[in-house]
């Protein structure tokens, strides 16, 4: 059979075959089109879809560490964790609701008993556009919404599920506060609140969207180790969210705790007392300003003279720990922030400052003696000292002739005091000043670690102040023209209200116009006795008596004593540092410590000791009762003891309180009683809270439980918690801490088996 | 056979000589059954069979995951997917078994079903998935598309309508169609359609194209253009013939546009096409989840089973339409390039094919074939990595659908056919 070899007599069209050879290229040409393409898609951008596609299929869900506890020095808990039922919001399921949830939030809000505008407010999502209340973490993070929800109302949310889409309704951790013996110690544990968006935005930050951050106290110092690592899992999740697996995981590492050097008793009596104190100053009559005294704030510090270690550390206005658990409310912390309520959210132990009065003689007499005034020699307690025309006065217009040094300590004469003072500034050149004033009084006053913040491990310090020539030239190159312009204009606006005052006020501003640069006798004369341009932080005034009781080593006061992993190994333990050493000879303390001891048995002080057993444990104490313009006298007193072997010194100081015998002395006398078991004038050894801060830490059980040693009971009945209401504050504060969280949720923790639930039932996304 | 008896016309000049082997390689197994196995196109068939079992892989990848599709079996869509091929081949081997006359005596019959398919799935009879009426449910979990089918009816009726001897010349004889493969008229320049010709075949393709875009389909109606198109190209349409088409074309299309006739979906395909960044999480998300998928395969992908994307099931229809974006991201250029080769096997054959006929309709047959998959798979591959608008139709052999799988068979079984019975 033949074959067509050609086209030619086919019936095809010679044009036909050509065109189906350019179909053919055309079939070849689109096919390598295709080739291209995917080249330039896989391998030109390849790299970059392949991030893209990673970060299309990527989610990071935290799941936050258990948080470390704070112990006090027997390891009794201050602040822990406890679980609470919690309901939180999955917006990825609730947006996919009609509405978006709206209803579902209504629901919710009507089982809870909250108003759904609280709901709504919560688990909206922070932005630029919306602020606080608001979630600042990620919206793949269950958003808690209530806190401590009663089992039956859990219970039925679980159950109506179905009423409930992107309701999750799970166990959580929240902080609490055991107060043993009924401790607050608010101020000093401080608070957490959500991390921000800045803070997680910061290059390298160690935190994760649901971590909770310290704020204050040593919630804030020792964020980093009590907040441990938050477990990061990265789950691969498919279009609509689901997780589909984990690919990588990284467990929650517990925080560590934080054993303090605080004592749980000691700082309950130390409360209670200074609570007290405040009571009964406030029943007492300032014939000066003929009023009660107001007593609108105060704080006592119990150190370790030997360590630095803060035993008890309480202050006035107070508030109770608890009202952070579960989330504060918005007008629980307008209370704790408020002026007019005496900011109870400051700690005035370390963040108030007042005018010491005497018991800065401490430091004046120290000076006196290093600068040559004989120990022995006698002085003349004169009523009042003059420069020029103005009269400096004793404390109501007292005069005891010729005395000893030590009687002017016991007895607090403060015109021998003033006269040292002036000539120590005589010999400075008064008014000429030499090239190099020596300053005797100012310099060991900073030496004795005044003027400048103690490196307590708290955030926030006040620094106190120690005016110096060189303070008083900075300050008046700052402010003279302000000055010079009141010199001139006065004060109308007191004037309408205060004409005394305005003029005095105008005084004033003349003289700082005219010379406010210059260090000038009276001055030094103020400064003296704690009055004037000295301010001091109770913590600065104890420890100031502790350096003295343990031989002049300036410790910086701490309350970490150490830190323990949660299964009890300890990670550190602080070694008390040396920050400086009080340039005094042995003679010039023991000069001092036995003056001390004698404002106890027969000074000032000796009514504060009467049923104290002073021949077994001799104490040294000082009392101060401090002028401040404007306000009634600041109550102070200063006490270390046993004088002998010093262990303890204790400083209190009350704003507008009184006398320092009488308002502050009685209630520190209170707390040495505690410590050293002091009942009806005798030693009751069992009763002794602490003789001495325990050497060891306390044990901690592999499994996490503390094993505390058994406490002796002690009665703290009838103690009175604090008033709240107080009149306008009497010192000057600084360093505000952080700004509040404001109503914000507190910490949501969800445990891996929780996790590992949601992600099972897609709640998760 | 009867084909080609003029021996003493004058060879092909460019012919080779193994060209010339081959042919007489034809000439023997025309005659006899062993020849017929020698004739048939094993590359092509092959490369059609590899497609269809790459596809299943790539099938199973894409749904082993999505329960809610496949009722729990990890394996449905595999099984249902060979199952389709077991099938799909057996159509092929039937129809390039068809008695030549037989083939031209069933085109009517076969362009008749396919309308009454689309009338049917029209009709309250067929189902809308994604907006398109595209389906007649049979129960027990299957289902036709007779859009497929009228790809194969409109091909073979455009190739008879487009090679039937000019009427003219037929003069009343109207058995002359039947006898065209017997009766021989040796112009020189072979037979041109006319213009008459030419407007039957595009109404023979119009009608159904007509129902076809009501479903809406409107990646069925572009390929029928396409094919069409091509069609009336390679039947040696004169240059003025076809410069009328192409501006009727483009006339129709600027009506479409101008008379919102499109759906909105459609619209919108387009505009995602041409902005990339359109909206990548509503009218974009398509394309822009497919590009991420391909773009992340990298040189030799992440594995088989092992893409993020396919298993995160971000690509949506990935185990029919996106099935591209499986090989892209599990197998990378290595195995995209692979499959594009296969295609390459296959029309390239089909093209041989084509170019060997020795009758028109044959030719056209093949022809039409070759643009349907040329168009229909540059389409496909196209979209998934964003040359080409999104139209919803499936990659032959590749894809998931019995349908497709099935009529690209028949397909393939007509190129067979005409490889058997109508070439040198």
């Amino acid at each position: 059979m033949a074959v067509s070899p050609g086209p030619a007599g086919s019936r095809i069209p010679a044009l036909a075959r050509t065109r189906v050879g350019v179909l053919q290229v055309l079939v070849l040409a689109l096919l390598l089109t295709l080739g291209a393409r995917l080249w330039y898609l896989q391998v030109r951008s390849g790299p970059e879809f392949q991030q893209a596609a990673a970060a299309n299929d990527l989610r990071t869900v935290a799941t936050a560490a258990v948080r470390g506890s704070i112990l006090d020095d027997q390891g009794r808990a201050l602040v822990t964790n406890h679980t609470t039922l919690q309901v939180a919001v999955d917006l990825s399921t609730l947006m996919h609701q009609p509405a978006q949830g709206r209803a579902v939030l209504e629901r919710l809000a009507g089982v809870l008993g909250v108003p759904a505008s609280q709901l709504e407010q919560r688990s909206r999502l922070c932005s630029s556009a919306v602020s606080q209340p608001c979630w600042t973490g990620t919206p793949y993070q269950p958003i808690p919404v209530a806190q401590d929800v009663p089992a039956p109302v859990a219970i039925k949310l679980m159950e109506e599920r179905d009423q409930f889409p992107g309701i999750v309704v799970g166990p959580a951790a929240d902080r609490s506060y055991p107060e043993p013996y009924g401790v607050r110690a608010a101020q000093v544990l401080g608070y957490l609140s959500p991390v921000n968006p800045d803070e997680l935005s910061e290059p390298n930050s160690p935190y994760q969207p649901t971590d909770m951050v310290g704020r204050s106290g040593l919630e804030q110092t020792y964020d980093a180790q009590l907040r441990g690592h938050s477990g990061v899992q990265e789950v691969s999740v498919d279009n609509l969210g689901r997780a589909v697996r984990t690919v990588s995981s990284t467990p929650p590492v517990p925080g560590d705790d934080l054993v303090t050097t605080l004592d749980a008793r000691v700082q309950a009596v130390a409360e209670q007392q200074l609570a007290a104190a405040i009571d009964n100053a406030r029943k007492g009559w300032d014939k000066n300003s003929q009023h009660s005294y107001r007593a609108d704030s105060g704080a006592v510090v119990v150190v370790d003279v030997n360590t630095g270690g803060i035993v008890a550390m309480a202050t006035y206005p107070s508030y109770d720990p608890t009202v952070w658990s579960g989330g504060i409310s918005p007008s629980v912390y307008a209370h704790l922030t408020d002026p007019g309520a005496g900011t109870p959210l400051l700690d005035r132990a370390y963040q108030g400052q007042f005018a010491p009065g005497s018991t800065f003689k401490i430091v004046t007499t120290s000076a006196m003696l290093q600068d040559g005034f004989p120990a022995h020699g006698t002085y003349d307690c004169s009523p009042d000292f003059a420069i020029g025309s103005q009269d400096f006065h004793n404390f109501e217009g007292e005069a005891y002739g010729p005395i000893t040094l030590k009687q002017t300590i016991e007895v607090s004469c403060d015109t021998v005091f003033y006269r040292a003072a002036y000539d120590m500034w005589l010999r400075d050149g008064g008014n000429r000043p030499v090239a190099h004033p020596a300053d005797p009084v100012q310099t060991m006053a900073l030496a004795y670690g005044l003027g400048k913040a103690t490196g307590i491990d708290l955030p926030g310090e006040a620094p106190g102040d120690v005016q110096t020539r060189q303070e008083k030239m900075a300050t008046w190159q700052k402010m003279k023209g302000a000055w010079c312009t009141r010199a001139k204009t006065g004060y109308p606006e007191v004037a309408g209200s205060d004409p005394t005052r305005a003029a005095y006020l105008k005084q004033i501003a003349y003289e700082n116009c005219l010379d406010g640069w210059q260090f000038r006798g009276g001055d030094a004369v103020l400064e003296a006795i704690g009055q004037g341009g000295i301010l001091v932080t109770p913590l600065q005034l104890a420890r100031a008596y502790a350096a003295l009781a343990n031989g002049g080593t300036l410790y910086q006061p701490h309350l970490e004593k150490a830190i323990l992993s949660p299964d009890g190994k300890v990670v550190s333990t602080f070694q008390p540092k040396v920050t400086g050493h009080v340039p005094i000879s042995p003679s010039t303390r023991s000069f001092l410590i036995d003056a001390f001891q004698g404002v106890a048995q027969a000074g000032t002080a000796s009514g504060v000791y009467g049923g104290w057993p002073l021949n077994q444990i001799p104490v040294g104490a000082k009392t101060g009762t401090a002028d401040v313009y404007g306000k009634q006298a600041t109550s102070v007193f200063a006490s270390f003891l046993p004088a002998n072997h010093p262990q303890y010194a204790i400083a209190m100081m009350v704003s507008q309180g009184g006398q320092g015998a009488i308002t502050s002395g009685p209630a520190v006398e209170k707390i040495e009683e505690a410590l050293y078991g002091v009942q009806g004038g005798a030693i009751v050894p069992n009763a002794a809270m602490l003789r001495n801060p325990p050497a060891n830490l306390p044990v901690i059980n592999p499994d996490g439980t503390l094993a505390v040693p058994a406490s002796a009971a002690f009665d703290l009945s009838g103690a009175t918690g604090p008033n709240p209401s107080v009149a306008d504050a009497a010192f000057h504060v600084t360093g505000m801490p952080n700004a509040g969280p404001g109503p914000a949720p507190l910490p949501l923790f969800l445990p891996e088996r929780r996790y590992a639930d949601l992600l099972r039932t897609g709640a998760l996304a | 056979m009867i084909i080609g008896e003029k021996a003493g016309l004058p060879p092909v000049v460019t012919a080779p000589a193994p060209y010339g082997n081959r042919l007489t390689a034809a000439a023997r197994s025309a005659s006899g059954r062993g020849g017929a196995l020698r004739r048939f196109d094993w590359p092509l068939f092959g490369s059609a069979v590899a497609l269809s079992l790459y596809g299943a892989l790539l099938v199973w990848s894409a749904t082993r995951a999505r329960s809610q599709l496949t009722g729990g079996d990890p394996q449905y869509f595999l099984k249902r997917h060979l199952l389709n091929l077991v099938v799909g081949v057996i159509l092929a081997i039937a129809v390039s078994a068809l008695d030549h006359k037989r083939l031209r005596a069933l085109t009517p019959i076969v362009y008749i079903f396919a309308l009454l398919g689309l009338l049917a799935v029209l009709s309250p009879l067929g189902s809308t998935v994604n907006g398109a009426r595209s389906w007649i449910e049979l129960g027990a979990g299957f289902s036709i598309q007779p859009a497929e089918f009228a790809k194969v009816g409109v091909v073979t009726a455009v190739a008879m309508t487009l090679s039937a001897r000019s009427p003219v010349r037929r003069g009343a004889d109207l058995r002359a169609p039947l006898r065209t493969t017997t009766t021989h008229e040796r112009t020189p320049g072979g037979e041109v359609p006319t213009a008459r010709q030419i407007g039957l075949a595009l109404v023979a393709a119009a009608v159904p194209m007509g129902f076809i875009a009501l479903l809406p389909d409107l990646g069925t109606t572009m390929v029928i253009v396409a094919t069409v198109l091509g069609m009336v190209v390679v039947s040696g349409a004169r240059l003025r013939a076809l410069v009328l088409l192409t501006v009727l074309a483009g006339a129709g299309v600027a009506a479409v546009v101008k008379l919102h006739l499109l759906a909105a979906h459609q619209v919108n395909r387009f505009a995602a096409f041409a902005d990339p960044n359109l909206d990548p999480q509503g009218v974009g998300y398509n394309t822009h989840q497919a590009r991420m998928a391909i773009g992340a395969g990298g040189l030799f992908g992440q594995g088989l089973f092992q893409g993020a994307q396919t298993n995160g099931q971000f690509v949506p229809e990935q185990q029919t339409d996106f099935v591209f974006t499986v090989v892209g991201e599990e197998l990378g250029l290595v195995g995209g390039l692979l499959m594009i080769a296969l295609f390459g096997v296959l029309l390239w054959r089909a093209c041989g094919i084509a170019r060997a006929a020795t009758e028109p309709f044959p030719l056209l047959l093949a022809a039409g074939v070759v643009g349907w998959f040329t168009f229909q798979t540059f389409e496909n591959i196209g979209m998934t990595m964003g040359i080409m608008p999104v139209a919803g139709i499936p990659l032959p052999f590749v894809s998931y659908g019995g349908s497709s799988m099935f009529a690209n068979f028949i397909a393939v079984g007509l190129l067979e056919n005409v490889r058997l019975r109508s070439t040198r």
